[in-house]
Protein backbone atom coordinates (compact mmCIF):
# COMPACT_ATOMS: atom_id res chain seq x y z
CA UNK A 1 0.00 0.00 0.00
CA UNK A 2 1.20 3.64 -0.80
CA UNK A 3 0.29 6.64 1.29
CA UNK A 4 -0.34 9.69 -0.74
CA UNK A 5 0.09 12.88 0.88
CA UNK A 6 -0.79 15.46 -1.63
CA UNK A 7 0.12 19.61 0.24
CA UNK A 8 -2.40 21.02 -2.37
CA UNK A 9 -5.53 21.20 -4.10
CA UNK A 10 -3.45 20.54 -8.00
CA UNK A 11 -1.02 17.79 -6.67
CA UNK A 12 -4.32 16.00 -5.23
CA UNK A 13 -5.97 15.71 -8.51
CA UNK A 14 -2.65 14.72 -9.73
CA UNK A 15 -2.57 12.01 -7.91
CA UNK A 16 -6.06 10.94 -8.16
CA UNK A 17 -5.18 11.23 -12.17
CA UNK A 18 -2.16 9.22 -12.15
CA UNK A 19 -3.88 6.28 -9.82
CA UNK A 20 -7.78 6.40 -10.04
CA UNK A 21 -8.00 3.65 -7.43
CA UNK A 22 -6.68 5.58 -5.14
CA UNK A 23 -9.08 5.62 -2.02
CA UNK A 24 -9.50 9.33 -1.05
CA UNK A 25 -9.23 10.03 2.59
CA UNK A 26 -10.90 12.60 4.45
CA UNK A 27 -11.93 11.87 7.88
CA UNK A 28 -11.59 8.54 8.09
CA UNK A 29 -14.40 7.49 9.85
CA UNK A 30 -15.67 5.02 6.98
CA UNK A 31 -12.72 4.28 5.50
CA UNK A 32 -10.71 3.37 8.03
CA UNK A 33 -13.39 0.55 9.83
CA UNK A 34 -13.30 -0.52 6.25
CA UNK A 35 -9.11 -1.00 6.52
CA UNK A 36 -9.14 -1.92 10.01
CA UNK A 37 -11.51 -4.83 9.51
CA UNK A 38 -9.72 -5.74 5.87
CA UNK A 39 -12.54 -5.32 3.75
CA UNK A 40 -10.67 -2.62 1.98
CA UNK A 41 -7.03 -3.16 0.59
CA UNK A 42 -6.46 -0.14 -1.50
CA UNK A 43 -3.27 -0.16 -3.49
CA UNK A 44 -3.43 3.67 -2.66
CA UNK A 45 -4.94 5.72 0.24
CA UNK A 46 -4.66 9.47 -0.71
CA UNK A 47 -4.87 11.69 2.56
CA UNK A 48 -6.33 15.07 1.86
CA UNK A 49 -5.95 16.06 5.29
CA UNK A 50 -3.18 18.43 3.89
CA UNK A 51 -5.35 20.40 1.20
CA UNK A 52 -6.28 23.31 3.21
CA UNK A 53 -8.89 24.30 0.82
CA UNK A 54 -11.20 20.97 1.87
CA UNK A 55 -11.12 22.61 5.08
CA UNK A 56 -12.69 25.92 4.56
CA UNK A 57 -16.38 27.35 3.31
CA UNK A 58 -16.85 30.47 1.93
CA UNK A 59 -20.08 32.47 0.84
CA UNK A 60 -20.73 32.64 -2.70
CA UNK A 61 -24.05 34.96 -3.27
CA UNK A 62 -26.92 32.82 -2.27
CA UNK A 63 -25.09 29.66 -2.32
CA UNK A 64 -22.70 28.57 0.85
CA UNK A 65 -19.44 26.98 -0.90
CA UNK A 66 -18.74 24.03 1.86
CA UNK A 67 -15.33 22.65 1.57
CA UNK A 68 -15.33 18.29 1.27
CA UNK A 69 -13.67 17.72 4.17
CA UNK A 70 -15.00 20.36 6.46
CA UNK A 71 -16.14 18.67 9.68
CA UNK A 72 -19.74 18.14 11.02
CA UNK A 73 -18.58 19.98 13.99
CA UNK A 74 -18.00 23.20 12.30
CA UNK A 75 -21.19 22.86 10.35
CA UNK A 76 -22.71 22.67 13.24
CA UNK A 77 -20.93 25.41 15.20
CA UNK A 78 -20.67 27.75 12.24
CA UNK A 79 -22.85 27.12 9.67
CA UNK A 80 -26.11 26.50 11.27
CA UNK A 81 -27.82 29.94 10.25
CA UNK A 82 -27.44 29.77 6.41
CA UNK A 83 -28.04 25.66 6.31
CA UNK A 84 -29.97 25.11 9.16
CA UNK A 85 -31.10 21.76 7.49
CA UNK A 86 -27.70 20.35 7.63
CA UNK A 87 -26.69 21.41 10.92
CA UNK A 88 -29.59 19.67 12.29
CA UNK A 89 -28.72 16.40 10.09
CA UNK A 90 -25.03 16.78 11.27
CA UNK A 91 -25.76 16.73 15.22
CA UNK A 92 -27.35 13.25 15.06
CA UNK A 93 -24.17 11.91 12.98
CA UNK A 94 -22.49 9.09 15.16
CA UNK A 95 -20.81 10.96 18.40
CA UNK A 96 -18.72 14.15 19.39
CA UNK A 97 -15.65 12.12 18.43
CA UNK A 98 -17.16 11.17 14.98
CA UNK A 99 -18.67 14.71 14.06
CA UNK A 100 -15.03 16.19 14.68
CA UNK A 101 -13.72 13.93 11.67
CA UNK A 102 -16.74 13.48 9.67
CA UNK A 103 -17.13 15.14 6.86
CA UNK A 104 -19.97 15.98 4.38
CA UNK A 105 -17.60 15.57 1.60
CA UNK A 106 -16.67 11.58 3.28
CA UNK A 107 -20.76 11.34 3.49
CA UNK A 108 -20.99 11.96 -0.15
CA UNK A 109 -18.14 9.87 -1.25
CA UNK A 110 -19.82 6.99 0.87
CA UNK A 111 -22.94 7.36 -1.30
CA UNK A 112 -24.67 5.22 1.67
CA UNK A 113 -28.52 5.95 1.80
CA UNK A 114 -28.53 6.35 5.35
CA UNK A 115 -26.12 8.98 5.19
CA UNK A 116 -27.67 11.79 6.97
CA UNK A 117 -26.10 14.98 5.25
CA UNK A 118 -28.09 13.67 1.85
CA UNK A 119 -31.51 14.36 3.15
CA UNK A 120 -30.60 17.94 3.60
CA UNK A 121 -29.16 18.62 0.69
CA UNK A 122 -31.23 17.36 -1.13
CA UNK A 123 -34.23 19.74 0.79
CA UNK A 124 -31.99 23.10 0.57
CA UNK A 125 -31.12 22.44 -2.82
CA UNK A 126 -27.03 21.32 -3.90
CA UNK A 127 -24.81 20.86 -6.14
CA UNK A 128 -21.77 18.84 -5.86
CA UNK A 129 -18.58 20.29 -7.14
CA UNK A 130 -16.70 17.48 -8.80
CA UNK A 131 -13.20 17.85 -10.08
CA UNK A 132 -10.17 16.38 -12.18
CA UNK A 133 -7.55 17.80 -13.96
CA UNK A 134 -9.61 17.83 -16.81
CA UNK A 135 -11.82 20.19 -15.35
CA UNK A 136 -14.81 20.99 -12.87
CA UNK A 137 -18.01 20.17 -13.20
CA UNK A 138 -21.01 20.81 -10.83
CA UNK A 139 -23.48 17.55 -10.38
CA UNK A 140 -27.19 18.29 -9.02
CA UNK A 141 -27.14 16.25 -5.75
CA UNK A 142 -29.85 14.41 -6.95
CA UNK A 143 -28.02 12.73 -9.56
CA UNK A 144 -25.28 12.39 -7.62
CA UNK A 145 -26.65 9.65 -6.11
CA UNK A 146 -26.45 6.65 -8.75
CA UNK A 147 -26.95 3.61 -6.81
CA UNK A 148 -26.70 2.03 -3.41
CA UNK A 149 -23.00 3.14 -1.94
CA UNK A 150 -22.76 4.03 -5.63
CA UNK A 151 -22.02 7.91 -6.88
CA UNK A 152 -21.32 10.02 -10.49
CA UNK A 153 -18.01 10.25 -9.48
CA UNK A 154 -15.32 9.52 -12.62
CA UNK A 155 -12.41 7.63 -11.44
CA UNK A 156 -10.17 11.02 -11.75
CA UNK A 157 -12.35 12.78 -9.82
CA UNK A 158 -12.55 14.35 -6.39
CA UNK A 159 -14.94 16.42 -4.67
CA UNK A 160 -14.09 19.74 -4.10
CA UNK A 161 -17.14 21.25 -2.14
CA UNK A 162 -20.93 21.19 -2.30
CA UNK A 163 -22.41 24.25 -2.96
CA UNK A 164 -25.79 24.74 -1.05
CA UNK A 165 -28.21 27.28 -1.35
CA UNK A 166 -28.77 29.62 1.71
CA UNK A 167 -31.85 28.86 3.48
CA UNK A 168 -34.34 31.70 3.26
CA UNK A 169 -36.87 30.12 5.03
CA UNK A 170 -37.54 27.44 7.53
CA UNK A 171 -35.69 24.12 7.52
CA UNK A 172 -35.91 20.67 9.52
CA UNK A 173 -34.13 17.37 9.76
CA UNK A 174 -35.91 14.20 11.80
CA UNK A 175 -34.17 10.87 11.54
CA UNK A 176 -35.51 7.34 13.14
CA UNK A 177 -33.83 5.18 15.54
CA UNK A 178 -32.89 3.17 18.47
CA UNK A 179 -31.19 6.01 20.20
CA UNK A 180 -30.05 9.37 20.05
CA UNK A 181 -26.15 9.10 19.73
CA UNK A 182 -24.30 6.55 17.69
CA UNK A 183 -27.48 5.45 15.31
CA UNK A 184 -27.50 4.63 11.15
CA UNK A 185 -31.01 6.14 10.44
CA UNK A 186 -33.73 3.47 10.25
CA UNK A 187 -35.44 6.30 8.16
CA UNK A 188 -34.98 10.36 7.88
CA UNK A 189 -37.02 12.97 6.57
CA UNK A 190 -35.54 16.62 5.41
CA UNK A 191 -37.84 19.03 4.73
CA UNK A 192 -36.82 22.42 3.23
CA UNK A 193 -39.57 25.67 2.80
CA UNK A 194 -38.27 28.26 0.29
CA UNK A 195 -40.31 31.17 0.44
CA UNK A 196 -38.10 33.31 -1.58
CA UNK A 197 -39.46 31.25 -4.77
CA UNK A 198 -42.66 29.78 -2.91
CA UNK A 199 -41.57 26.18 -3.39
CA UNK A 200 -40.69 22.92 -0.71
CA UNK A 201 -38.57 20.43 -0.89
CA UNK A 202 -37.39 17.54 0.68
CA UNK A 203 -35.33 14.39 1.22
CA UNK A 204 -35.76 11.21 2.24
CA UNK A 205 -32.93 9.13 3.66
CA UNK A 206 -32.50 5.01 4.36
CA UNK A 207 -36.35 4.22 2.93
CA UNK A 208 -34.98 3.71 -0.83
CA UNK A 209 -31.78 2.42 -2.95
CA UNK A 210 -30.30 5.93 -2.99
CA UNK A 211 -31.40 9.20 -1.29
CA UNK A 212 -34.63 10.51 -3.08
CA UNK A 213 -36.86 13.61 -3.03
CA UNK A 214 -40.31 13.43 -2.12
CA UNK A 215 -41.28 14.87 -5.39
CA UNK A 216 -44.98 14.37 -5.66
CA UNK A 217 -45.22 15.44 -2.03
CA UNK A 218 -43.34 18.38 -2.86
CA UNK A 219 -45.71 19.45 -5.57
CA UNK A 220 -48.67 18.78 -4.08
CA UNK A 221 -47.76 20.99 -0.63
CA UNK A 222 -46.22 23.73 -3.28
CA UNK A 223 -49.16 24.04 -5.04
CA UNK A 224 -51.81 23.52 -1.81
CA UNK A 225 -49.54 26.71 -0.54
CA UNK A 226 -50.34 28.63 -3.40
CA UNK A 227 -53.60 28.06 -3.85
CA UNK A 228 -54.81 29.03 -0.43
CA UNK A 229 -52.68 32.14 -0.16
CA UNK A 230 -51.19 30.37 2.98
CA UNK A 231 -47.66 31.98 2.22
CA UNK A 232 -49.37 35.46 2.35
CA UNK A 233 -51.53 34.45 5.50
CA UNK A 234 -49.27 31.94 7.13
CA UNK A 235 -52.32 30.59 8.50
CA UNK A 236 -52.23 27.35 10.10
CA UNK A 237 -52.09 24.28 7.26
CA UNK A 238 -55.20 22.71 6.88
CA UNK A 239 -54.72 18.77 8.18
CA UNK A 240 -56.20 17.50 5.18
CA UNK A 241 -52.68 18.83 3.79
CA UNK A 242 -50.82 18.32 6.41
CA UNK A 243 -52.07 14.21 6.20
CA UNK A 244 -52.00 14.11 2.28
CA UNK A 245 -48.27 15.02 2.47
CA UNK A 246 -47.20 12.15 4.73
CA UNK A 247 -48.91 9.90 2.07
CA UNK A 248 -46.86 11.43 -0.54
CA UNK A 249 -44.45 11.01 0.98
CA UNK A 250 -44.72 7.51 2.06
CA UNK A 251 -45.21 6.65 -1.83
CA UNK A 252 -41.63 8.21 -2.74
CA UNK A 253 -40.17 5.09 -0.67
CA UNK A 254 -38.99 2.29 -2.67
CA UNK A 255 -37.29 0.51 1.49
CA UNK A 256 -36.20 -2.52 2.14
CA UNK A 257 -36.91 -5.37 5.44
CA UNK A 258 -33.59 -5.05 7.19
CA UNK A 259 -32.39 -5.64 10.90
CA UNK A 260 -32.84 -2.34 11.46
CA UNK A 261 -36.60 -2.30 10.09
CA UNK A 262 -38.91 -3.41 8.05
CA UNK A 263 -40.19 -2.24 4.76
CA UNK A 264 -43.66 -1.38 6.29
CA UNK A 265 -42.42 0.47 9.11
CA UNK A 266 -40.06 2.49 6.88
CA UNK A 267 -42.76 3.57 5.15
CA UNK A 268 -45.42 4.21 8.18
CA UNK A 269 -42.44 6.24 9.61
CA UNK A 270 -41.65 8.28 7.33
CA UNK A 271 -45.30 9.34 6.66
CA UNK A 272 -44.86 10.69 10.41
CA UNK A 273 -41.61 12.14 10.11
CA UNK A 274 -43.00 14.19 7.26
CA UNK A 275 -46.22 15.41 8.68
CA UNK A 276 -43.74 16.55 11.72
CA UNK A 277 -41.30 18.00 10.10
CA UNK A 278 -44.20 20.29 8.28
CA UNK A 279 -45.63 21.25 11.60
CA UNK A 280 -42.70 22.36 13.06
CA UNK A 281 -41.14 24.06 9.65
CA UNK A 282 -44.64 26.01 9.36
CA UNK A 283 -44.82 26.86 13.11
CA UNK A 284 -41.65 28.59 12.80
CA UNK A 285 -42.91 30.13 9.34
CA UNK A 286 -45.80 31.57 11.10
CA UNK A 287 -43.62 32.98 13.88
CA UNK A 288 -42.04 34.87 11.18
CA UNK A 289 -38.63 32.94 9.66
CA UNK A 290 -38.61 33.69 6.92
CA UNK A 291 -41.31 35.55 6.23
CA UNK A 292 -39.23 38.35 5.17
CA UNK A 293 -37.92 36.61 1.83
CA UNK A 294 -41.53 36.35 0.31
CA UNK A 295 -41.53 38.81 -2.73
CA UNK A 296 -44.24 39.89 -4.17
CA UNK B 1 6.95 4.70 5.98
CA UNK B 2 8.12 6.83 8.57
CA UNK B 3 6.00 9.20 11.07
CA UNK B 4 6.91 11.82 12.40
CA UNK B 5 4.75 13.20 15.32
CA UNK B 6 4.47 15.21 18.85
CA UNK B 7 2.86 13.24 21.74
CA UNK B 8 1.90 14.43 24.88
CA UNK B 9 4.67 17.58 23.94
CA UNK B 10 7.78 14.97 22.81
CA UNK B 11 8.63 14.77 19.75
CA UNK B 12 8.85 11.23 18.61
CA UNK B 13 8.97 9.25 15.30
CA UNK B 14 8.02 5.45 14.21
CA UNK B 15 9.59 3.84 11.41
CA UNK B 16 8.07 0.71 9.23
CA UNK B 17 4.65 1.72 10.09
CA UNK B 18 2.41 0.36 7.70
CA UNK B 19 0.28 2.39 5.20
CA UNK B 20 -3.17 1.50 6.69
CA UNK B 21 -2.04 1.40 9.96
CA UNK B 22 -3.92 3.64 12.43
CA UNK B 23 -2.94 5.94 15.30
CA UNK B 24 -4.33 3.82 17.76
CA UNK B 25 -2.15 1.03 16.81
CA UNK B 26 0.67 3.67 15.82
CA UNK B 27 0.36 4.59 19.52
CA UNK B 28 -0.15 1.44 21.78
CA UNK B 29 2.60 -0.59 19.93
CA UNK B 30 5.03 1.73 18.31
CA UNK B 31 4.89 4.26 20.84
CA UNK B 32 4.70 2.37 24.00
CA UNK B 33 1.57 4.30 24.91
CA UNK B 34 -0.95 1.55 25.88
CA UNK B 35 -3.35 3.84 27.90
CA UNK B 36 -5.65 4.45 24.99
CA UNK B 37 -7.28 1.19 24.59
CA UNK B 38 -8.68 -0.90 21.65
CA UNK B 39 -11.68 -2.49 21.83
CA UNK B 40 -13.89 -2.06 18.90
CA UNK B 41 -11.49 -0.63 16.09
CA UNK B 42 -15.03 1.17 14.14
CA UNK B 43 -15.56 4.12 16.11
CA UNK B 44 -18.40 2.88 18.09
CA UNK B 45 -16.88 2.50 22.06
CA UNK B 46 -14.88 5.57 22.26
CA UNK B 47 -11.99 3.74 24.35
CA UNK B 48 -9.30 4.85 21.91
CA UNK B 49 -10.33 8.57 22.54
CA UNK B 50 -6.88 10.65 21.89
CA UNK B 51 -6.61 14.73 21.23
CA UNK B 52 -5.48 15.52 17.82
CA UNK B 53 -4.63 19.00 17.27
CA UNK B 54 -6.59 19.75 20.02
CA UNK B 55 -9.92 18.00 19.21
CA UNK B 56 -11.06 14.82 20.82
CA UNK B 57 -11.21 12.07 17.85
CA UNK B 58 -11.01 7.84 17.71
CA UNK B 59 -7.56 7.22 17.31
CA UNK B 60 -8.85 3.57 15.43
CA UNK B 61 -9.91 5.88 12.59
CA UNK B 62 -7.07 8.02 12.04
CA UNK B 63 -4.84 6.85 9.84
CA UNK B 64 -1.46 7.18 11.22
CA UNK B 65 0.01 8.81 8.35
CA UNK B 66 -2.96 11.39 8.59
CA UNK B 67 -0.93 12.15 12.41
CA UNK B 68 2.42 13.45 10.66
CA UNK B 69 3.37 16.35 11.98
CA UNK B 70 0.55 16.77 14.31
CA UNK B 71 0.10 17.15 18.08
CA UNK B 72 -1.34 14.62 19.74
CA UNK B 73 -2.28 14.29 23.46
CA UNK B 74 -3.35 10.75 24.78
CA UNK B 75 -4.43 9.73 28.25
CA UNK B 76 -0.98 9.77 29.34
CA UNK B 77 -0.18 13.24 28.80
CA UNK B 78 -3.64 14.87 30.32
CA UNK B 79 -1.07 15.50 33.93
CA UNK B 80 1.60 16.65 32.22
CA UNK B 81 0.00 19.11 29.78
CA UNK B 82 -2.49 20.98 32.67
CA UNK B 83 1.39 21.26 34.45
CA UNK B 84 1.00 18.47 37.27
CA UNK B 85 4.21 16.50 38.06
CA UNK B 86 5.42 13.25 37.24
CA UNK B 87 2.89 10.92 38.59
CA UNK B 88 0.02 13.28 39.62
CA UNK B 89 -3.57 13.37 38.50
CA UNK B 90 -5.60 15.63 36.93
CA UNK B 91 -8.88 16.59 38.54
CA UNK B 92 -10.92 14.65 36.35
CA UNK B 93 -9.06 11.14 37.00
CA UNK B 94 -9.12 11.80 40.86
CA UNK B 95 -12.66 12.49 40.35
CA UNK B 96 -13.43 9.11 38.55
CA UNK B 97 -11.50 7.57 41.42
CA UNK B 98 -13.30 8.89 43.83
CA UNK B 99 -16.99 8.49 42.82
CA UNK B 100 -16.40 4.88 41.91
CA UNK B 101 -16.28 5.64 38.27
CA UNK B 102 -13.97 2.85 37.37
CA UNK B 103 -14.54 -0.40 37.51
CA UNK B 104 -12.98 -2.68 34.44
CA UNK B 105 -11.43 0.51 33.75
CA UNK B 106 -11.35 -0.43 30.16
CA UNK B 107 -13.34 2.48 29.38
CA UNK B 108 -11.90 4.57 31.31
CA UNK B 109 -8.91 6.69 29.36
CA UNK B 110 -11.54 7.10 26.85
CA UNK B 111 -13.72 8.96 29.32
CA UNK B 112 -11.43 10.39 30.72
CA UNK B 113 -10.01 12.14 27.64
CA UNK B 114 -14.16 13.07 26.59
CA UNK B 115 -14.54 14.66 29.94
CA UNK B 116 -11.24 16.49 30.25
CA UNK B 117 -12.37 18.19 26.86
CA UNK B 118 -15.60 18.92 28.22
CA UNK B 119 -14.60 20.88 31.44
CA UNK B 120 -12.42 22.83 29.08
CA UNK B 121 -14.75 23.83 26.93
CA UNK B 122 -17.51 24.41 29.72
CA UNK B 123 -16.50 24.45 33.08
CA UNK B 124 -20.16 24.42 34.07
CA UNK B 125 -21.78 21.96 31.99
CA UNK B 126 -25.41 21.15 32.68
CA UNK B 127 -26.68 17.01 32.62
CA UNK B 128 -27.48 17.58 29.09
CA UNK B 129 -24.34 18.28 28.07
CA UNK B 130 -21.93 15.82 30.59
CA UNK B 131 -24.49 13.33 28.75
CA UNK B 132 -23.85 14.45 24.39
CA UNK B 133 -20.00 14.86 25.40
CA UNK B 134 -19.74 11.53 26.27
CA UNK B 135 -22.59 9.76 24.32
CA UNK B 136 -19.78 8.32 21.93
CA UNK B 137 -17.96 6.30 24.99
CA UNK B 138 -19.25 2.84 25.50
CA UNK B 139 -19.04 1.35 29.33
CA UNK B 140 -19.82 -2.03 29.84
CA UNK B 141 -19.47 -2.11 33.88
CA UNK B 142 -20.79 0.79 35.52
CA UNK B 143 -24.33 1.73 33.92
CA UNK B 144 -22.83 5.62 33.65
CA UNK B 145 -24.42 6.83 37.06
CA UNK B 146 -21.16 6.89 38.36
CA UNK B 147 -19.16 8.01 35.60
CA UNK B 148 -21.76 11.63 35.66
CA UNK B 149 -21.12 11.86 39.40
CA UNK B 150 -17.71 11.96 38.55
CA UNK B 151 -17.74 14.28 35.48
CA UNK B 152 -19.98 16.69 38.23
CA UNK B 153 -17.67 16.26 40.66
CA UNK B 154 -14.76 17.60 38.50
CA UNK B 155 -16.59 20.23 37.09
CA UNK B 156 -17.56 21.33 40.85
CA UNK B 157 -13.80 21.04 42.18
CA UNK B 158 -12.34 22.90 39.67
CA UNK B 159 -15.47 25.21 37.75
CA UNK B 160 -16.85 28.23 38.75
CA UNK B 161 -19.85 25.72 40.45
CA UNK B 162 -17.29 26.26 43.74
CA UNK B 163 -18.88 29.51 44.68
CA UNK B 164 -22.88 27.65 45.00
CA UNK B 165 -24.25 27.45 48.07
C1 LIG C 1 -19.21 5.12 14.95
C2 LIG C 1 -19.70 5.73 13.66
C3 LIG C 1 -20.93 6.34 13.62
C4 LIG C 1 -21.41 6.90 12.42
N1 LIG C 1 -22.62 7.50 12.44
C5 LIG C 1 -23.10 8.05 11.30
C6 LIG C 1 -24.36 8.70 11.30
O1 LIG C 1 -25.04 8.79 12.33
N2 LIG C 1 -24.79 9.24 10.13
C7 LIG C 1 -24.04 9.18 8.98
O2 LIG C 1 -24.48 9.68 7.95
N3 LIG C 1 -22.84 8.56 8.96
C8 LIG C 1 -22.36 8.00 10.09
N4 LIG C 1 -21.14 7.37 10.07
C9 LIG C 1 -20.41 7.24 8.81
C10 LIG C 1 -19.39 8.36 8.53
O3 LIG C 1 -19.01 9.01 9.72
C11 LIG C 1 -19.94 9.39 7.56
O4 LIG C 1 -20.28 8.80 6.34
C12 LIG C 1 -18.95 10.55 7.30
O5 LIG C 1 -19.64 11.58 6.65
C13 LIG C 1 -17.76 10.14 6.47
O6 LIG C 1 -16.91 11.27 6.35
P1 LIG C 1 -15.31 11.12 6.42
O7 LIG C 1 -14.74 12.46 6.15
O8 LIG C 1 -14.89 10.47 7.68
O9 LIG C 1 -15.08 10.14 5.18
P2 LIG C 1 -13.94 9.09 4.83
O10 LIG C 1 -14.07 7.87 5.64
O11 LIG C 1 -12.62 9.75 4.79
O12 LIG C 1 -14.41 8.78 3.33
C14 LIG C 1 -15.67 8.21 3.04
C15 LIG C 1 -15.78 7.88 1.56
O13 LIG C 1 -15.74 9.07 0.78
C16 LIG C 1 -14.62 9.09 -0.07
N5 LIG C 1 -14.15 10.48 -0.07
C17 LIG C 1 -13.83 11.24 1.02
N6 LIG C 1 -13.53 12.50 0.64
C18 LIG C 1 -13.66 12.55 -0.70
C19 LIG C 1 -13.48 13.58 -1.68
N7 LIG C 1 -13.11 14.84 -1.33
N8 LIG C 1 -13.71 13.28 -2.98
C20 LIG C 1 -14.10 12.02 -3.34
N9 LIG C 1 -14.28 11.01 -2.46
C21 LIG C 1 -14.06 11.27 -1.16
C22 LIG C 1 -13.65 8.07 0.52
O14 LIG C 1 -12.78 7.54 -0.44
C23 LIG C 1 -14.62 7.03 1.04
O15 LIG C 1 -15.08 6.22 0.01
C24 LIG C 1 -20.63 6.83 11.25
C25 LIG C 1 -19.37 6.22 11.30
C26 LIG C 1 -18.89 5.67 12.49
C27 LIG C 1 -17.55 5.05 12.52
S1 LIG D 1 -11.46 1.34 19.59
FE1 LIG D 1 -11.72 3.26 18.67
S2 LIG D 1 -13.76 3.71 19.08
FE2 LIG D 1 -13.59 1.68 19.83
S1 LIG E 1 -15.54 0.29 33.80
FE1 LIG E 1 -15.61 -1.54 32.62
S2 LIG E 1 -16.21 -0.79 30.67
FE2 LIG E 1 -16.40 0.93 31.89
Amino acid sequence: MDFLRPAGWPEALAAKARHPAAVPLAGGTDVMVEINFDHRRPEHLLDLGRVAELHTWETDGDHVRLGAAVPYAHVIDRLAAPLPGLALAARTVGSPQIRNRGSVGGNLGAASPAGDSHPALLAAGADVEAASVRGTRLIPVEEFYTGVKRNALAPDELIRAVRIRRATGPQQFAKVGTRNAMVIAVCSFALALHPHDRTVRTGVGSAAPTPVRARTAEDFLTAALAQDGLWETARPLPPSVVREFGQLAAGACRPIDDVRGTAAYRRHAVAVLARRTLGWAWDAYRAGEGREALCA
Amino acid sequence: MRVNLTVNGRALHADDVWEGESLLYLLRERLGLPGSKNACEQGECGSCTVRLDGVPVCACLVAAGQAEGRDVVTVEGLAGRAGLPEGALTPVQQAFADAGAVQCGFCTPGLIVAADDLLRRDPDPSDADIREALAGNLCRCTGYEKILDAVRLAAARTGPGEDRP
